[in-house]
């Protein structure tokens, strides 16, 4: 990327986020406010389910109204669900061209960058608007090799119609919380990949979701399976532009990693702030398999975000590399959880929170050591840098180990940004601001190099921005 | 035209008055040391010069280049062409030191820093130095010894090229060899970048292969003594007890 490419996404506001396109016009359906039996089933009836899937949605559905909410964690109060659409689409299908997408939610897609990533980074790309795909497209010589990437709908029918069903929300089931049953009566949309054993995709796959309907809910399920000594690199966009009423995003991420293969899963989530982030992700990972989390946390008023991985299988790794932002008005909830079953298992925790303006961040982790997971080794750090004293900033970590062999490393750090090194920083010229920033980006910049270039752009604008209060 | 005029400057820390009106005029181009007992003053003149919010200042005024700038931010007198190698230079994670010295320079000047030429004299500058390559990728002075902090100060040093290098302590902590190298910087800012040095010690060390115009006596917040290099015999001969006894 040249100089002068940098300088001007460097140049970018709120407004990249914000635009938002009005739908009341006649080429958007979206379906009534609430939850009922009657919705669930006119979302199916416009999804074309099968018919394991629609009695499906309707046990979820009746999960969902028997299980409490959480008892812990931000208050979620202000989400009401009966003033959320859980289903909004554009009357047009989804394509496989971008020439052939609505000028409307093109012009969307190109502001965030999505078709110039496709074209100069990525192997293949999934654009969601709201409730639907209206776009799929994988690259000719990666399709050749096997892989799978499409919307899970036409997978449902396709001839992956086992395989979705062998592994939908069932790693997730809905009996897990309250949205895990409200995800699985409601949820459209979302990715379906496989790879095929021994597959090395080189390039990454990227899915992006934006949620532009007022008042809206997105419940969009990705579905992976990266078969025996496979790899895939997988990434998760997500914006929206601000309402002043809650909206709601409760998706649900399944993951399954086989014998030797590896799966590395990034997210960049710049939500609205009045988003209700209630994501559910989790990982399976068989012998000898890799699971890595890179996750950037930047938006919502209230996030409930654990990327959950059950190292099941002997010698399987997981590496979680984390970082929030809460400015203003967020409270945000996230971390990560594993559960360790496998010998010789291993996992590597490693979380960065930032704290402004009266902004709340909790790190929230569980590692379980089960009986099973002889020589286990677990490394968990936690960092927190507090912009000022009136945002909050708690660690919670838990842990429960049942062998008596485990190597298990544990540190956390609460820091401010130290008068000092403003002042260094601006003896060589820096102003003050900028001095912040600066400090503020190298704590983040171990999560930042994990990503790649672009995101690690759109990372380091997202904290300027946060820095300025934007 | 002086290039700094220091005029009757006091300043407090904490409201403990430390510096109690100094004067101090520095030409263009030329090498002045401030010596003196610990405890004298010596840093706080350093900080108050450069603009450490925490040392405030009481009286007097500080010009740099004709202008007053006692009520700079240090990001301006910065800018304007001052610089301040730190006696205990802090640590900044994530920001490699190269990458760092780029942007910096690229504030100071408000211009883009071509990476090919930027690269070329950081190398010539490490190599001066005696700095391992690898530091140029490394996060600015984490995890580095005493003695590659204060290279990383005399690079950066080098690399800005400021009007007017205050070098507080540079030589503390370091050993004879380490010395000798950051000496070696010091002077080729001398020869070749034409700068002018205020250099704060209380030792001699850093000065046996360096020119030096003026030296500083600073005893209790005073400048107690002004001469020529002839100075530096006499403390290295007899200390600071002559002059801390007439304080």
């Amino acid at each position: 990327m040249s100089g002068q490419e940098k300088q001007t996404v460097a140049d970018v506001d709120r407004t990249l986020y914000d635009f938002k396109d009005d739908e009341s016009g006649s080429s958007f359906y979206r379906i009534e406010e609430g939850l009922t039996r009657d919705i669930v089933l006119q979302v199916s009836e416009e999804k074309h389910d099968p018919d394991w899937m629609r009695d499906f949605r309707l046990k979820c559905l009746e999960i969902y109204q028997n299980t409490p909410m959480v008892p812990w964690g931000p208050s979620i109060e202000a989400l009401d669900m009966d003033r959320i659409a859980t289903y909004v689409r554009h009357k047009s299908d989804m394509k496989t061209s971008w020439e052939d997408v609505p000028e409307e939610i093109k012009n969307t897609f190109e502001r965030l960058g999505i078709p110039k990533a496709e074209r100069e980074s990525l192997a293949g790309v999934g654009a969601q608007y709201d409730s639907e795909l209206v776009y799929h497209n994988v690259r000719e010589e990666v399709a050749q090799t096997g892989v799978v990437y499409t919307d899970l709908e036409s997978a449902l029918r396709g001839e992956y119609a086992e395989m979705i069903r062998a592994h939908f929300m069932h790693l997730v089931p809905p009996t897990d919380h309250k949205f895990a049953a409200l995800h699985g009566a409601v949820w459209s949309g979302g990715s379906f990949v496989y790879v095929p054993k021994g597959v090395h995709v080189d390039i990454p796959l990227q899915s992006y979701f934006r949620l532009n309907a007022k008042g809206a809910g997105q419940f969009e399920h990705t579905l992976i399976i990266v078969d025996e000594g496979a790899d895939l690199h997988f990434i998760e966009g997500c914006s929206a532009p601000k309402y002043n009423v809650a909206n709601l995003h409760a998706g649900c991420v399944e993951l399954y990693v086989k014998k030797g293969a590896k799966l590395r899963y990034s997210t960049i989530e710049n939500w609205s702030k009045n988003m209700y982030n209630l994501n559910t992700k989790r990982a399976l990972v068989e012998e000898d398999g890799i699971m890595e989390w890179v996750s950037g946390s930047f938006g919502s008023a209230v996030s409930y975000l654990y990327p959950s991985t059950i190292l099941k299988g002997a010698r399987s790794r997981m590496d979680y590399t984390g970082i929030t932002f809460s400015g203003e008005g967020q409270d945000l909830d996230t971390g990560a959880k594993v559960v360790m079953q496998g010998e010789d298992t291993s996992c590597v925790i490693s979380s960065k929170s930032i704290t402004k303006s009266g902004g709340i961040g909790t790190y929230r982790s569980s590692v379980m050591i089960g009986r099973t997971a002889h020589r286990a080794r677990a490394s968990i750090s936690c960092d927190s840098l507090m912009l000022d004293s009136i945002s909050r900033t708690d660690t919670i970590p838990a842990m429960e180990v049942l062998t008596d062999d485990a190597d298990i490393g544990h540190e956390a750090r609460v820091g401010r940004i130290s008068d000092e090194a403003v002042f260094y920083l601006m003896s060589r010229g820096v102003p003050e601001a900028d001095a912040r920033a600066m400090i503020v980006a190298g704590f983040a910049d171990s999560v930042s190099k994990e990503l790649p270039l672009e995101y690690a752009v759109e990372m380091n604008n997202l904290i300027k921005l946060e820095m300025s209060g934007g | 035209m002086a290039l700094l005029e220091v005029n009757g400057l006091s300043a407090a820390v904490d409201g403990q008055p430390i510096l109690q009106g100094i004067d101090l005029t520095i030409e263009e181009g030329s090498t002045h040391v401030l010596m003196g007992p610990n405890g004298a003053g010596k840093s706080t003149l350093g900080f108050a010069l450069m603009g450490n919010p925490r040392y405030e200042i009481t009286g007097g005024s500080i010009r740099f280049g004709g202008e007053e700038i006692t009520e700079l931010s240090a990001d301006k007198r910065a800018k304007a062409g001052m610089f301040l190698s730190f006696q205990n230079p802090v640590e900044v994670p994530g920001v490699s030191l190269s990458n760092f010295i780029r942007n910096a320079e690229h504030m100071q000047t408000g211009q883009p820093v071509k990476l090919f030429g930027f690269q070329k004299q950081m190398k010539s500058a490490m190599e001066l130095l005696s700095m391992d390559e690898t530091y140029a990728d490394r996060d600015l002075n984490v995890g580095f010894s005493g003695g590659e902090k204060k290279k990383a100060e005399i690079l950066q040093m080098l690399m800005l090229k400021p009007r007017l290098a205050i070098l507080d302590e540079t030589d503390s902590g370091l050993d004879v060899d380490a010395v000798r190298t950051v000496s070696q910087g010091v002077r080729a800012f001398q020869q070749e970048g034409h700068g002018a040095l205020l250099i704060i010690t209380h030792s001699t060390r850093i000065l046996e292969a360096l020119h030096v115009d003026t030296v500083h006596i600073l005893v209790k917040g005073r400048i107690v003594e002004t001469g020529d290099a002839a100075l530096i015999e006499e403390i290295n001969a007899r200390g600071f007890e002559r002059f801390t006894q007439e304080a």
